[in-house]
């Protein structure tokens, strides 16, 4: 029995060295160059390493695939139909005008006319290209991720291997360490506001105010493995304007504030986020609305507009196409925030799906799950770009205001405009004239 | 950051959709694979459909004929239907094959044939089910299709001129013998066929 002595004092002692060097480790490669915001450069590192050995995998399937003789699957980036080039909207609008143009004969007529809207419904009904947007999307090559491979019978044991060690790293080691960080970012976020929150109102408070939620959120952004390159920073939003941005996940909201100081539009939850947000709020001044009030537009408006209006208040963050589209492209604009008329400084992000997909497809994963998923992927890699700011000219009404501006962001971020909103609501937007009618709104020059 | 929470309404994937339509071509075996990978994965075969689902198409919504291709999805006083209901209907915008047409000769007839497409663009055009287009139903469609530029009479005028080019046995309406005559040199099965890339 005393013969397990030593050893026990012996295991205990080595468990109690590893986890202190962990601790030092974590301190200063992570959490100290996130309060100061500089880096060390680690995770690009990773990041070329990680592309190498991807590289090798794509390469050993396929020419596993070739030995067996088995045709691989090619995911239908085209889809998986022959169309015509040109849109229904076009040919309708074509038909139309070429009817009323001829007043004095009548416009032609066949019976067999009926034969292209049919087969163009059903082509539809096949394969369209809205739906496309919000399933993640499917990538060429493989990242040994087995969630985005349906190739994965055709590969050989040491490929089988390497994806275990892969599983293994993702799983024991990295997940861990990101759950550790994100714990500590979230503590420090809500203990930091809440102490800023106890300090007279002046230029010290916003001061530390400031730099507590930059801190943060740099330490969330290590926990997960967020590698992001932010272009054109002159251009980064000022007080008493509004950024706006498209949505292709929840972690955006970390992106974008991990590099700027943004007050907050959104619901009060309950739970975790709601000590978080309740936290948040004392330190300095973000926009909460309780569930009743968001169903009321106009309470809303007049709570925003209130804001903006104060030049001392922080610019707001909001991200108008409303849920999560998979980032290969932007939909419509809802057009609350652009009838403000405060300054509108748009934002272009931009993922790389191949360490990792941040799309979050609301219908298929619940948030945990999500989290879950997010954090065992190898890293998340994004491209930020701040556009110049925009205001609304006198001649233009809120809608063309935010499809100017959508269309910005999508030609910035590579991403293509497309004119559908998800779910209707009653505000789907026909060509040719909005199937609602605009308040006249006064202009306000800049 | 705002997110509705909406209820999990269960709908049919994109991926049921294009599994739908290669099963109902004569696909390859590369297709095949590649489709019951799909299938076993979505685990969509007990998955019914609602006109709701197909309402939220965005592209189906301006076609003019919309409702009423959904229409014959649904057999008659269904609200729902299935997987297999659902390829029947797909499969009448199958390419016609060549070998295929001197095939079987006494079977049932395929449902791409060429009467059977025909038949299917004839039941968009007659909503009553009667078996024939009369002049009210002819000019609901042409009004769906050329929209509100044009005024009635004209609309009505072209609806008569068309019944009379049709109609040969003098009862003011179309019956499905004389929309086959007055479409026969029309190539129905190219405008009425859809084909997969692969």
């Amino acid at each position: 029995m005393f013969l397990l002595l030593p050893f026990d004092s012996l295991v205990v002692n080595l468990l109690g060295i590893s986890i202190t060097v962990l601790f030092t480790l974590l301190l200063v490669f992570i959490i100290v160059p996130a309060i100061f915001g500089v880096s060390f450069g680690i995770r690009k590192v990773y990041m070329k390493t990680l592309l190498k050995i991807f590289q090798w995998a794509t390469l050993r399937i396929e020419r596993g695939a070739k030995e067996k003789n088995h045709p691989l699957y090619k995911p239908y980036v085209n889809g998986i139909i022959a169309k015509e080039p040109t849109s229904l909207e076009e040919e309708i609008k074509e038909i139309r005008r070429s009817g009323s143009g001829k007043a004095l004969d009548a416009p032609e007529f066949e019976l067999s006319d009926i034969f292209y809207f049919c087969r163009k419904g059903i082509e539809t009904i096949m394969d369209d290209e809205v739906t496309k947007r919000f399933s993640a999307e499917e990538l060429e090559s493989w990242n040994l991720l087995s969630r985005t491979n349906y190739n994965f019978h055709y590969i050989s044991l040491r490929l089988t291997v390497l994806w275990g060690l892969g599983v293994l790293i993702r799983y024991c080691f990295l997940l861990p360490l990101r759950i550790a960080l994100a714990f500590t970012g979230i503590s420090l976020l809500v203990t930091g506001t809440t102490v800023v929150g106890y300090l007279p109102n002046g230029r010290c408070k916003e001061f530390l105010s400031k730099h507590v939620h930059l801190m943060c959120y740099r330490i969330c952004v290590r926990a997960l493995t967020a590698i992001i390159t932010y272009h054109d920073r002159e251009n980064r939003p000022r007080n008493g304007g509004i950024c706006v941005a498209n949505h292709t996940s929840p972690i955006d909201v970390i992106i974008l504030a991990s590099d700027g100081y943004y007050a907050m539009v959104g619901q009060v939850h309950g739970g975790l986020m709601g000590v978080i947000q309740r936290a948040m709020v004392k330190a300095c001044p973000h926009v909460w609305f309780e569930r009743s009030e968001v169903k009321d537009r106009h309470l809303v408006a007049k709570r925003l507009t209130e804001h903006v209006q104060d030049k001392s208040k922080l610019p707001i963050l909001i991200f108008p196409e409303g849920t999560c589209i998979n980032n290969t492209s932007v939909m419509m604009f809802k057009k609350g925030s652009f009838e403000i008329g405060a300054t509108v400084y748009p934002v272009a992000i931009k993922y790389d799906p191949q360490f990792g997909d941040a799309f979050w497809n609301s219908s298929k994963y619940g948030m945990v799950t999500y989290l879950l998923r997010m954090m065992t992927s190898w890293a998340i890699v994004c491209s930020v770009w701040y556009l110049p700011p925009m205001t609304r000219q006198c001649d233009e009404d809120a809608v063309q205001f935010a499809n100017r501006v959508k269309s910005a962001i999508a030609r910035q971020g590579g991403l293509v405009d497309l004119l559908w909103s998800k779910e209707g609501e009653g505000e789907r937007y026909i060509q040719g004239g909005a199937t609602e009618t605009l308040q006249q709104n006064d202009c306000r020059q800049p | 950051m705002r997110k509705s929470k909406r209820s999990r309404r269960r709908r049919a994937s994109p991926t049921v959709r294009s599994l739908a339509c290669t099963v109902a071509s004569p696909a390859s075996t590369k297709a095949k694979m590649a489709l019951l990978d799909l299938f076993i994965r979505t685990c969509c075969i007990l998955a019914l459909l609602s006109r709701e689902d197909f309402q939220r198409i965005p592209e189906l919504a301006i076609n003019p004929l919309g409702d009423r291709i959904i229409n014959a999805f649904f057999s008659e006083g269904e609200d729902q239907v299935n997987f297999r209901g659902f390829m029947r209907t797909l499969a009448h915008f199958r390419p016609i094959e060549d070998n295929e047409k001197s095939k079987d000769q006494n079977g049932p007839e395929p449902l791409n044939s060429r009467s059977n497409k025909l038949h299917f663009a004839f039941r968009l055009y007659d909503l009553d089910k009667d078996d024939k287009i009369s002049r009210d139903e002819l000019l609901q469609v042409l009004r769906m299709m050329v929209g509100v530029n044009i005024s009635d009479e004209q609309l009505g005028s072209i609806a008569d001129r068309t019944i009379q080019e049709a109609d040969q046995d003098g009862d003011c309406a179309i019956s499905f013998a004389e929309f086959v005559k007055v479409l026969e040199k029309v190539d129905v099965e190219q405008k009425m066929s859809i084909r997969f890339l692969h």
